[in-house]
């Protein structure tokens, strides 16, 4: 059965059936990276264009890779302007791509709703690979992979995402693909970090670290970003450690069961301790090689749709 | 040249006129209102315009004209045009063009480029320099060009001390501030914050960012004893605290857009950039509060804030695309349908929001039906359904999210300064 649309633009609205598909898809694929040779044929003559509009070094890289590991012709379009700075506009840059006949297009974007804006000047498939504060699937997607591969399964998990929901694509992501695979699904972070009414998301929230350590199989630790002016949104970086940072200390003394997630890049001695990000608990890097699978599974299962 | 309009319902509530009767103009002045002999229809060109209303011309006290600056958006004459189409014979027009109407050069220069329309244009000038917040612009002077009210629209006057000083001012020549109620520092976002916008992942602006702008207004006003008019307000809070304020007395007075009477967040759904506008699309609750500020009073008139931008502007990626939507000519209709023909108001008080009011806002004599008047009326067809169509509008912008919408009211003819627009022509008269 194959995907219930030719576009991965979020998991918001998308069907249980459709996450189910990719994530075993991604089996297949997980077992091809061990490989001596780590390359089939699959998507041979398809082209792909990587336009990515805000830097992201990792998220192309892993796209990039899962793209040619798949024999698809790559091209990458990276630029940090925006249309009203640089004289083209945004839509003149995607028809003048889209008229060089291409199959998909992978989007990176600092404006939500671009990846919507592209299906409708494109025939290609849009993959997001991020837009502003909305979503970022295939993110989401691997850390649902990687908790399903240490764990055995979603359903019935209780996960709490922690730190600054409000500005982060990958939270609203994984409430919307971990609800749809039957987790229960809180947030915890300073309520500044909070975004206006994510309940209606269908998430419960609170401020306590160690009771979100206490109560969940499976944290997803949230960058801090730095480049953020500390003092609007939380008093400083210290506090914010002392306050919301994952330490072994904590997880000690209140679960020692749980599986640490991290979508990176990590900041040591912020949102996780050294000793956390080294340690037992976590799956960070687990999490970067099952992107590159996820990807090829996405990447696909939409290559392959007609 | 001579004119009969036949069959109207003639309605002025100023002037306590309800009657149904016929109208004879001739030379651009009324000489009959009431039923025609042969003998003055003889030599008239007849219109038979049955059960059509005719009002007092429309004034719609929000619009942005573009000119000077970007008249590949909007200029004075396409905008007049527009006016006129939508059902209007007056506009005011808000000063943030380029360069600002912060000076009575621009003030004239505005004036002068409406001089030989139909559509009289009413500037309103800056209340400070390049709007800036700064230092006051030349208030005294703009008034004795023709500006008729005074606002930095696009933002409020930045700070306390400076409206303050601004109200004293206009004090003098009884003319309001007109506020766009926005605290900056609550203003980095791009749509309303609520659960859509989190879902959506838009940057917010919350709707308290209004609501401190509005009550700051509202208690400088008060201390100056000057009025302050609350432009496109959009928020519950704001309109109790504009009914507060009323009932104590406060020289306050408001207005309301289509949009915010009738659209919610949820439109953003789509990202589509014609229903970004600012300030944004709330939620239901507000909406609710709109339809409720108009009927008790407390929103005195319904205003557009008319926004053209480029095509190519408004495909900019959502974060980057600019604020507003077109209204003169969806409004008339709009109005007509979701308030009138749902009954939250009466004709009358339609015609007060949308006629009246705008005018005692701006202390601009409101025109009377009778003989000897100048004719200065809007005609229009309560029951007519049509769709809107985008192409056919006079604006020289087509943004608007109105297009293929179904409406119940349209235009007929608009009349003023001997010139009158029927049929989609304007002609002398």
């Amino acid at each position: 059965m194959p995907l219930s649309s030719k576009h991965l633009l979020g998991l918001s609205g998308v069907p249980k059936e459709d996450i189910q598909l990719i994530l075993d898809t991604a089996v297949t694929f997980r077992e091809i990276l061990e490989r001596p040779i780590k390359k089939v044929p699959t998507l041979k003559g398809k082209t792909i264009v990587n336009l990515f509009f805000e830097n992201s070094t990792r998220t192309r890289i892993s796209f990039e890779l899962a793209q040619k590991r798949l024999s698809a012709d790559t091209v990458n379009f990276t630029t940090s302007s925006s249309s009203t700075k640089k004289g083209e506009t945004f839509k003149d840059t995607v028809l003048n791509i889209e008229a060089m006949k291409i199959d998909m297009i992978v989007v990176r974007h600092q404006s939500a709703g671009v990846p919507q804006f592209l299906t409708k000047i494109s025939n290609a498939s849009i993959i997001n690979a991020g837009d502003g504060r909305h979503e970022h699937p295939t993110q989401a997607l691997l850390d649902m992979y990687s908790i399903k591969e240490k764990i055995g399964k979603i359903d019935g998990l209780k996960v709490c995402i922690v730190g600054d929901i409000a500005h982060s694509r990958v939270a609203i992501s994984n409430i919307a693909g971990l609800i749809s695979m039957g987790a229960k699904v809180s947030v915890c972070g300073p309520a500044t970090m909070i975004p206006k009414s994510i309940e209606s998301l269908g998430v419960t929230v609170h401020h306590d670290i160690n009771k979100a350590i206490a109560e969940n199989d499976v944290l997803n630790i949230l960058r801090i970003q730095l480049e953020r002016k500390a003092g609007t949104n939380i008093p400083s970086l210290r506090e914010y450690h002392n306050y919301f940072g994952v330490t072994e200390e904590r997880l000690e003394k209140n679960n020692k069961d749980i599986l640490i997630l991290h979508p990176g890049p990590i900041n040591r001695g912020v949102e996780i301790s050294s000793e956390v990000a080294d340690g037992p608990y976590q799956v960070i890097l687990d999490q970067v090689t099952n992107g590159v699978a996820v990807r090829m599974a996405v990447l696909y299962l939409l290559g392959t749709m007609n | 040249m001579k004119i009969a309009i036949k069959g109207l319902k003639i309605l002025n509530p100023q002037q306590d006129l309800n009657i149904k009767g016929d109208l004879l103009i001739e030379d651009g002045i009324i000489k009959k209102v009431g039923d025609l002999t042969d003998e003055e229809l003889s030599g008239a060109k007849i219109y038979e315009l049955d059960n059509h209303y005719c009002v007092p011309g429309l004034f719609d006290m929000h619009v942005h004209l573009r000119e000077p600056g970007r008249e590949d958006e909007e200029t004075v004459e396409t905008g007049c045009n527009a006016a006129a189409n939508g059902g209007f014979t007056a506009i005011a027009c808000m000063p943030n063009t380029s360069p600002n109407a912060d000076s009575s050069e621009v003030v004239r220069y505005i004036k002068d480029q409406a001089a030989n329309h139909l559509v009289n244009v009413y500037p309103i000038g800056a209340v400070t320099v390049e709007r800036k917040g700064e230092n006051l612009a030349p208030i005294a002077e703009m008034f004795d060009a023709g500006a008729v009210g005074f606002s930095d629209d696009g933002v409020a006057v930045k700070s306390a001390g400076i409206l303050k000083s601004a109200m004293e001012y206009t004090k003098m020549y009884d003319a309001p501030i007109i506020e766009h109620c926005e605290d900056e520092s609550l203003s980095d976002g791009h749509m309303n914050e609520s659960a859509v916008s989190t879902l959506l992942g838009i940057p917010p602006l919350p709707s308290v960012s209004e609501d401190l702008i509005v009550m700051r207004d509202i208690l400088i006003a008060e201390y100056v004893g000057a009025r302050v008019h609350i432009a496109h307000i959009s928020s519950k809070n704001a309109v109790d605290l504009v009914r507060q304020a009323k009932k104590k007395g406060i020289q306050v007075t408001a207005e309301v857009t289509p949009h915010h009477f009738t659209l919610t967040d949820e439109s953003l759904k789509t990202y589509d950039t014609n229903y970004k506008m600012n300030p944004p699309l709330r939620e239901e609750k507000d909406v609710e509060a709109m339809i409720e500020g108009l009927k008790d009073g407390t929103i005195d008139c319904i205003a557009s804030d008319h926004a053209p931008h480029s095509s190519e502007e408004k495909e900019f990626e959502f974060i980057y695309a600019p604020n507003g939507i077109l209204g003169l000519e969806t409004q008339l209709g709009i109005a007509l349908t979701e308030l009138y023909h749902k009954k939250v108001l009466t004709m009358e008080q339609m015609v007060e929001k949308l006629s009246i009011n705008p005018r005692k806002i701006l202390n601009i004599p409101i025109p009377e039906i009778k003989e000897g008047e100048k004719a200065d009326l809007t005609i229009f067809d309560a029951d007519a359904v049509w769709t809107v169509d985008l192409k056919k509008q006079k604006s020289k912008s087509k943004n608007s999210p109105f297009d293929k919408k179904l409406l119940t009211g349209k235009q007929t003819a608009t009349i003023c300064n001997q010139k009158m627009f029927i049929d989609n022509e304007f002609m002398d008269i």
